[in-house]
């Protein structure tokens, strides 16, 4: 891994009131690499994934993808928050699966996959159609074209989740606790499509309390607390031989 | 409870194995009650058909009569197309009216927020007269540059003629009470889905227009469906600006032949077969808006028909 990294988060700060989310986070993901977030609740991991999105605004610091500022134009020693229209165009470069699965539960499966490509990229509706089947096939879901999110499983709905956002082809997928709103049991048919993703090298950064799979899928791990990455490192590194208390405290419970 | 007893003693005497009663069949609850409201009601309904049928002064030979006539066909399109101009032209604006209202900008805020409270606080016959009136408060209505030239004047007297008003009062009263039944629709949508839609990169007002409104549909539409219904019959108040509507038409008839009672009843019976019409019309509507929701699809019109009119329930196991 060489050169530029993809992303670049640089002294990202977040506050609500006086209770501060982030706190000066730096963060670099080289493309292909996937970067697990661990940390106990409240740490801020879920903020950072939403500030790479521009679904929230942070309070200073910046997050560029491939050069370009998210969120914001460099106009001397500002950055201005550029127009919705313009952040929409970033957005469609990111991915991003959420624990609650976030379906369009008034469209069919196929719909909530093409809604997207035909809007933005102006695909024929027939193109996006076979791209929304090529997808669900890659997430073993071939022939629930047709059905409502809501006669699918948690697991299914959480995959249906993951074809339509890769239907944007998007360079950098965000994660936010994908596993955590599913039974045990279809737990690892969400963490199987994600270990294909990882090994086609799309980008990712995940938030997950799946020790198992940041483990042997993550690149990276960082562990935050307090709104800071406090540790971070290859898994080994830091699953094995945590040098910061709070990191060791969350491991000897998680593991 | 009488029935709880016989069951249980039914076991004691037989005491079948599990094989029998797994093959037992499964007989529902029977239900007395309903069979007694039932008869009530028959009676009830007869004793009503009976008055309607013999009572001389309800004069159905003079309603079938005027049932179908010219003047009352004409009020009753009048009726019909002015509260299809009125509902689609309010509810677009109603429609802005809660964007704006929604909308981070302070300014387009606090205006539908003023007009919503301005038009709800004047009763529609106020408004109605108002704009009926508007030529005593203002006699000419000019475009142009203020204290300059003008470009273009209108007498108000003539231009807002009877229906004009008609059509401006409730078209602005509709679009405040929309637009309070939409914001309200599009708040019970979680902010999850505005926030999925917007991560995959979909403008606002794609956002809104294809994920948001579709999902706040099953929010709107009953209050809706009321608010048409009533609107359809509201609209009767042009009477009093002599707007010949459904009810004005049949004003002018009996203010001529005193038939006053059966000249109303066929308004009514008009006025019913409308809103029949429409409740049908909006069944279908929701069961559209629906989809999705349930994980059997969509459940027949009969099958929602006999559930709820006690008609067709009675007499089923």
């Amino acid at each position: 891994m060489t050169g530029a990294p993809l992303l670049k988060i640089r002294g990202l700060r977040k506050a609500y009131g006086t209770h501060r989310v982030l706190d000066g986070i730096d963060l670099d993901v080289a493309e292909g690499e996937v970067v697990v977030l661990l940390g106990p609740s409240g740490a801020g991991k879920s903020t950072l994934l939403r500030c790479v999105n521009h679904l929230e605004k942070p309070d200073g610091g910046f997050i560029a993808m491939d050069g370009q500022i998210i969120g914001y134009r460099p106009d001397g020693r500002h950055l201005r928050e550029l127009s919705p229209r313009a952040v929409t165009r970033q957005r469609a470069g990111i991915g991003m699966v959420f624990q609650q699965f976030n379906l369009f539960p008034h469209m069919t499966v196929l719909e909530n996959i093409a809604e997207a490509p035909v809007a933005l990229r102006r695909k024929q509706k027939k193109e996006a159609a076979a791209l929304g089947r090529e997808l669900l096939a890659r997430v073993g879901l071939s022939g629930r074209e047709d059905s409502y999110p809501g006669q699918l499983s948690g697991g299914q709905q959480q995959r249906v989740a993951i074809a339509r956002a890769l239907a944007m082809e998007p360079r950098l997928m965000l994660f936010d606790e994908p596993t955590s709103a599913l039974d045990p049991e279809l737990v690892g048919e969400v963490l199987a499509v994600m270990k294909d993703l990882a090994a086609a090298r799309m980008t990712m950064i995940v938030v997950t309390h799946e020790i198992g799979f940041a483990r042997e899928v993550a690149d990276t791990i960082a562990f935050l607390d307090g709104g800071r990455i406090v540790e971070s490192g290859p898994p080994a590194e830091v699953l094995l031989n945590p040098r910061h208390d709070r990191a060791r405290a969350f491991l000897a419970a998680v593991l | 409870m009488g029935r709880t007893g016989n069951a249980v003693s039914q076991i004691d005497q037989e005491a079948p194995g599990d094989e029998e009663l797994a093959a037992s069949r499964l007989v529902p609850r029977r239900r007395p009650g309903q069979w007694g409201s039932a008869a009530i009601a028959l009676v009830l309904l007869a004793m009503v058909v009976h008055t309607l049928l013999t009572n001389p002064r309800f004069q159905w030979g003079i309603i079938g009569q005027y049932f179908a006539t010219r003047p009352v066909l004409d009020g009753l399109w009048l009726t019909l197309w002015l509260t299809a101009a009125v509902m689609s032209c309010g509810y677009l604006l109603g429609i802005g009216l809660a964007a704006m209202r929604l909308s981070g900008n302070v300014m387009l805020r606090s205006l539908s927020f003023g007009y919503v409270w301005l038009i709800r606080s004047v009763p529609p016959l106020v408004q109605l007269l108002f704009w009926y009136e508007l030529a005593s408060l203002y006699p000419q209505l000019s475009l142009g540059i203020p204290f300059g030239h003008q470009f273009v004047t209108v007498r108000t007297a003539h231009l807002f003629t009877g229906l004009l008003a008609a059509f401006v009062a409730l078209t602005l009263d509709v679009a405040a009470f929309s637009a309070e039944i939409v914001r309200g629709g599009i708040l019970s949508v979680g902010q999850g889905q505005s926030e999925a839609a917007q991560s995959l990169g979909l403008s606002r007002f794609r956002a809104f227009r294809r994920i948001v409104l579709p999902q706040a549909m099953p929010a709107i539409i009953p209050a809706t469906g009321n608010m048409l219904i009533s609107l359809i019959k509201a609209t009767s108040i042009v009477s009093v600006i002599a707007v010949q509507d459904l009810l004005y038409s049949v004003q002018l008839i009996y203010n001529e032949n005193f038939l006053v009672i059966p000249l109303l009843l066929v308004a009514t019976i008009w006025y019913i077969v409308l809103t029949t019409v429409l409740s049908v019309g909006q069944y279908y509507i929701e069961r559209y808006y629906a989809r999705g929701a349930s994980r059997t699809g969509g459940r027949g019109f009969w099958r929602v028909a006999r559930a709820n009119l006690p008609v067709f329930s009675v007499g089923q196991p």
